[in-house]
């Protein structure tokens, strides 16, 4: 790992604020109590489908703390995190995890597929790696428009493999592109562990050999996961180039509701993780510094609770999108071919 | 008006609205610099920077997938395939990501770039210099598919695509680059997509084709009483032209360089006959490339040119 710069995790810590601090925490709990509900919903047959960021809220919280409203941010689907952070309600959210007419993308993709124009927050893709090129050319473009800003790529471990990983890190490096790879390495692409996935040394190591700056930082830790994108993103906007973090951290959940880990992997590996949860972790520094205890936190998830309840009830009686939608948005404007189709396809 | 090529025009017309608009991009393998290989982007980056016209690292997933975040970003990416026959590496990049961007975001987020990439035979490229792919890009929903047959199409179709709220896959015929010259109009002007053109009039049969291949059939149909149709775009398709003609004529014969199974001529031949089928005197002729890769060698034996096409044509006139 010579060639790696290794993330300091005792780096000085920027994120001091109290209020910041109690917005994260509470973040992770929402995004981790949404999940949880979320797949409530779908055993219930509900909603069709569900995949959460469990273990790893430090990651799309951490990450997102530290950058603003103008950092255009293209994630995968275990960034909900992300969105709550940039302020987008559960109630938005429940929507599209129904896929019914107040879904902003009027439930043309699965659920978990969320982005935000408001929030600069770029729609997930289900491919996992199409979108890493898309955001080193979002980052080129904020070089042309001299727009201050850095574009973040979120995805998994898994997506390295593939070709547009390469190519995005390999654009960006030679075109200065000021984008952060942002790596969680979680242990596992469904249910291929890494040691299938590829035999170098993690991921750090190929940012390197694209030439740009590479970080390795615990996942599960919000400031070091904090301190590694407020460094990237000064570095990027420095002219450097883009920068690639590895964050290392654990899926303690399934890939998605499809899925049963205890077919791969055993139940003493998820057990070893659950003492560095990065909610935990963030708890005991909040409650040194007295912005957290039992009854905060009851306060909190009762709140988050009830505006799930309310949520879900507003979608349940929230009708499917328009029929017409179907039609809409595949074209600036809608051929009249496709107005054919639909009356065709009409009974 | 000034005598142009193809390359000339296109060429000229990236200048001219290069100097316009700001947001125009352009960048490709050795699209920088050097001005590409066919010089289509020839004094670009002498002319408005290296930011603008650039030369990337080998790769045209990269080159779309990058084109289409900073087409989302807000600005107008002109991404060059090198050749047609090299557009598959980024076929994820525009079937998965660029065609579908503003459906399955709910219309917030949009990629509106162009791929400019020359297609077609008749240079001696083998099969990876000489394919026409375009079918393949029309079983895709939310692609514009353009196909240049001149030099005042190239200079009309290229400024309809720079202004195009979608993606635009852009076609030209590399063996008419700089074979054919045509007077071209200094100031600029557009084609609209979806508007096919009548290269000749006629009333026995309908001859229908796109890109290079209009020229052949044109050839073909000399001295003939044939209406020979350029589609021009074949998404948007300009099917009321088609049915116009048809209606007159009762016979068609279509034409193009892509293997014949599954190619837009069977497409074409079904809408015909759904919406001309009591017009019909004859069976539809599809008169297209071999089901075979893109030979080197027998080139002249695969494609359908001028000779074959008029076997076609007096086919369909002696059925009855």
């Amino acid at each position: 790992l010579n060639a790696v710069t290794l993330y300091p995790n005792d780096l000085v810590k920027r994120v001091h604020e109290d209020q910041t601090l109690v917005h994260a925490l509470k973040t992770m709990i929402k995004t981790r109590i949404v999940d949880e509900r979320m797949i409530i919903l779908q055993r219930q047959g509900i909603i069709t489908f569900a995949m959460s960021s469990l273990g790893e809220e430090a990651c799309a919280v951490g990450s997102a703390a530290a950058l603003d409203l103008g950092d255009w941010m293209y994630p995968q689907y275990r960034e909900a995190g992300i969105l709550f952070w940039r302020g987008f309600s559960i109630e938005d959210y429940v929507h599209h995890m129904f896929g019914d007419a107040k879904d902003l993308i009027l439930g043309r993709q699965m659920p978990n597929h969320f982005g935000s124009r408001a929030l600069n927050v770029v729609t997930v893709s289900s491919p996992i790696g199409s979108k890493i090129p898309h955001a080193a050319g979002c980052a080129y473009a904020m070089l042309m428009q001299k727009d201050p800003h850095v574009a973040i790529c979120y995805f998994g471990e898994g997506a390295t493999s593939e070709g547009d990983f390469h190519v995005g890190l390999n654009f960006a490096a030679v075109r200065k592109a000021p984008c952060i790879f942002f790596c969680r390495n979680n242990g596992y692409a469904i249910s291929t562990p890494v040691e299938r996935q590829f035999a170098s040394d993690g991921i750090a190591p190929k940012g390197e050999g694209y030439g740009m700056k590479s970080f390795r930082v615990d996942g599960n830790d919000f400031f070091a996961v904090y301190d590694a994108v407020l460094t990237a993103k000064e570095y990027a906007l420095q002219g450097n180039g883009p920068v690639l973090i590895e964050a290392m951290t654990y899926r303690m959940g399934a890939h998605s509701t499809s899925d049963d880990p205890t077919r791969y992997r055993k139940e003493a590996e998820v057990e070893r993780w659950k003492d560095k949860c990065p909610i935990l972790r963030l708890r005991q520094v909040l409650e040194q510094k007295n912005l957290w205890n039992a009854q905060i936190e009851e306060e909190w998830k009762t709140e988050i609770n009830l505006e799930i309840d309310e949520a879900i009830l507003k979608a349940q009686n929230t009708p499917k999108p328009n029929r017409e939608s179907l039609i809409e948005g595949v074209y600036f404007e809608v051929p009249e071919k496709l107005k054919a189709q639909l009356d065709e396809a009409a009974l | 008006m000034t005598e142009m090529t193809i390359i000339q025009a296109l060429n000229h017309t990236l200048h001219q609205e290069f100097a316009k608009d700001e947001r125009l991009v352009t960048f490709g393998e050795d699209a920088g610099a050097f001005g590409g290989v066919f010089r289509v982007t020839s004094g670009l980056q002498e002319a408005f920077g290296e930011q603008r016209c650039f030369d990337t690292p080998l790769s045209e997933a990269g080159i779309v997938g990058f084109g289409i975040g900073m087409a989302q970003k807000g600005l107008k990416p002109i991404c060059e395939i090198q050749f047609s026959d090299y557009i598959f590496p980024a076929y994820d990049q525009i079937v998965n990501e660029l065609a579908k961007m503003r459906y399955r975001t709910g219309n917030q987020y949009s990629s509106p770039l162009v791929i400019r990439t020359p297609c077609g035979g008749g240079i001696h490229g083998g099969h990876y210099h000489s394919q026409s792919p375009e079918a393949q890009f029309l079983h895709t929903p939310g692609l514009h598919v353009v196909m240049v047959s001149s030099p005042y199409d190239a200079k009309g179709l290229l400024v309809t695509a720079l202004q195009s709220q979608d993606p635009v896959l852009f076609f030209e015929p590399k063996r008419l680059y700089r074979s054919l010259k045509q007077e071209v109009p200094e100031e600029s002007y557009s084609i609209p997509f979806g508007q096919a053109e009548i290269m000749q009039g006629g009333s026995s049969v309908t001859l229908i084709g796109w890109s290079a291949q209009v020229h052949q059939n044109l050839a073909a149909a000399e001295g003939m009483d044939v209406e020979v149709i350029n589609l021009r775009t074949l998404n948007p398709l300009d099917l009321k032209t088609i049915i116009e003609s048809v209606k007159k004529t009762g016979r068609v014969v279509i034409a193009h360089e892509a293997p014949i199974t599954a190619g837009f001529g069977a497409e074409l031949a079904a809408l015909i006959q759904e919406h001309c089928f009591y017009f019909l005197e004859a069976p539809i002729k599809r008169c297209c490339g071999l089901d075979t890769p893109f030979p080197h060698t027998l080139e002249g034996d695969y494609l359908p040119d001028a000779p074959r096409v008029k076997k076609a044509l007096l086919e369909v006139m002696r059925a009855v």
